[in-house]
């Protein structure tokens, strides 16, 4: 961890009105939960709907998107990334400081609020809010591994990681049995399944597998984007 | 004393040769990487400072490789062409910056100095977004100074200033070159590079045309064949003098534009073309070269 390159990492990230914006999704989210929690829907379906369709189906890999790829796809893309790179730091330094950053705005942008929305719509009980807060915790992570990665890789991030996260992750990762085991929303829920209480949470990848899975895509993403800003190199045209 | 070395490097882009087993050695005091637009100076300056990999051949400091070396960059600084620089900090924060990245062990006081040095302390609390381009030079500049390098790479460091800042830019570039310091700078301005550095460095087309003191480029330049355009009160009166001298090869007679002359000896013609003139009661209207671009200057050299 460098805190010069967790400073001017979160600077850019926060940094003037990108904040309002990166700030608006988990306020709706919150918005949500308080208009349907006096709706008459069963609050366990409620909860479900919102928590896990909304908040872990769409708000994580949305945050995980613009976390993970904005705490370096826009150095990169801008060249300013260069001040960094002509330093004698660690690549694997670099990477693991913007990672950081980007999984600390992914649990106070979407873990947050998801344990918050939680409460709102489902007092404590079952542990449906704290086991959404881990789930989210945890996908959040994975997300920001795999979206660092991909900032680091393309110079289209953005739109490979929406494409990931609508696609994959929402599409097929919902409908498609075979494709949940490798969804990191599915990985996320199994924790989810793990917190609350017996029956409340539905997940169908078994725990361990989503443990292990969560662990290699996090660690192989962030160790292979350390290898990839090793050899970045700046464009060859005059 | 640092020595960057490049030995036989070639660097392609798919089909595209960006840099054709060039060799050159850059050692302390100020080089100038002269070459067109396009010529390879920036894939160089790139592969000497580890941003890009050679596709074949060595690049190294001091015999160590500099391609994924992440130490080499105690030894160098760099000053990219690009202007993008964390727009939000401010001068201040920048370097500063800068100097905590390279784990100096008083940072603060190491961007005081490099701010000094490049005379930006009057406008270091402004956010580097609202820099003219010369002052983002400057800067950039101090933030590759501010860990005292043995090596600064400058990427076309002239391009947007004005004639003030370029005079200030060359003072300061001179003042690390008499420190001993290894000093490559790119351009593609022959004056430019002159008016700095004693040893050139010429690339065109991605090879290798020209090397040594800037008094023999300048008249390896000099003393290509030239052709003129000139038109005068009697072009054939004209043409027949300048014919008879050794210095004119060639004399096309163009009815409509006046005289294409090829001359093989720049000095003796240009002496001798308003010596015949007066002579012969002839009226020069005009002299003008045909083929002064600095393209076909460096065709001429690498042709050479």
């Amino acid at each position: 961890m460098n805190t010069t390159v967790a400073r001017l990492t979160a600077r850019g990230l926060f940094g003037r009105r990108r904040i309002l914006i990166l700030l608006a999704v988990p306020v709706m989210l919150l918005v949500i939960a308080v208009i349907a929690r006096n709706s008459a829907i069963d609050k366990l379906e409620l909860a479900h709907s919102i928590l896990g369709s909304l908040a872990l189906g769409t708000l994580v890999p949305i945050t995980g998107l613009i976390t993970g790829t904005g705490v370096i796809a826009t150095e990169i893309e801008d060249g300013s990334i260069v001040y960094l790179l002509s330093k004698p730091l660690p690549r694997w330094k670099i990477v693991t400081t913007k990672l950081a950053v980007a999984v600390g705005a992914s649990w106070l942008l979407a873990a947050l609020p998801t344990y918050l929305a939680g409460l709102i719509l489902y007092g404590t009980a079952d542990g449906i809010a704290a086991g959404y807060a881990l789930g989210t915790l945890v996908a959040g992570t994975a997300y920001s591994a795999l979206f660092l990665l991909l900032g680091v890789v393309t110079r289209h991030a953005v739109i490979a990681g929406l494409a990931y996260a609508l696609i994959w992750e929402s599409l097929i990762g919902n409908y498609v049995e075979g494709a949940r085991t490798l969804s990191v929303q599915q990985w996320g829920l199994s924790l989810t399944k793990a917190i609350a209480a017996d029956g409340a949470v539905t997940a169908p990848v078994g725990l361990t597998t989503a443990v292990w899975l969560l662990i290699v895509a996090a660690v192989g993403a962030t160790a292979l984007a350390s290898v990839k800003l090793s050899g970045l190199t700046l464009n060859g045209e005059e | 004393m640092a020595v960057i070395t490049i030995d036989k490097v070639s660097r392609w882009f798919g089909n595209v040769v960006a840099v054709n087993d060039v060799t050159m050695t850059i050692g302390p005091g100020i080089t100038g990487l002269l070459g067109p637009n396009g010529a390879g100076k920036s894939t160089l300056i790139h592969m000497m400072s580890g941003f890009l990999a050679p596709s074949s051949g060595a690049v190294t400091l001091d015999g160590a490789p500099i391609w994924r070396n992440q130490q080499v960059y105690r030894q160098i600084g760099l000053v990219p062409e690009k202007e993008s620089m964390y727009d939000y900090l401010t001068g201040w924060e920048f370097v500063l910056a800068n100097a905590e990245l390279h784990g100096l062990a008083d940072p603060g006081a190491a961007a005081e100095r490099a701010l000094a040095l490049v005379e930006m302390e009057y406008a270091q609390e402004r956010q580097t977004g609202t820099y003219s381009k010369g002052m983002k030079q400057r800067v950039k500049m101090a933030s590759a100074l501010v860990h005292d390098p043995a090596v600064l790479l400058l990427d076309e460091p002239f391009n947007g200033m004005d004639p003030r800042q370029r005079l200030q830019l060359m003072d300061l570039l001179r003042r690390f070159g008499a420190d001993g310091r290894t000093v490559l700078f790119s351009s593609h301005i022959l004056e430019e590079v002159e008016q700095l550095a004693r040893h050139i460095e010429v690339v065109v087309a991605g090879r290798h045309a020209a090397s040594g003191d800037f008094r023999e480029i300048r008249r390896l330049m000099t003393d290509r064949p030239h052709r003129y355009l000139v038109h005068s009160s009697d072009d054939r009166q004209l043409a027949a003098a300048l014919i008879a001298d050794g210095s004119t090869a060639g004399v096309e007679f163009d009815a409509g534009e006046g005289l294409r002359i090829q001359a093989v000896d720049f000095q003796g013609f240009t002496t001798l073309l308003p010596k015949v003139a007066r002579e012969a009661g002839i009226r020069l209207y005009t002299v003008s070269p045909a083929d002064e671009s600095l393209e076909s200057v460096f065709s001429y050299l690498v042709s050479s």
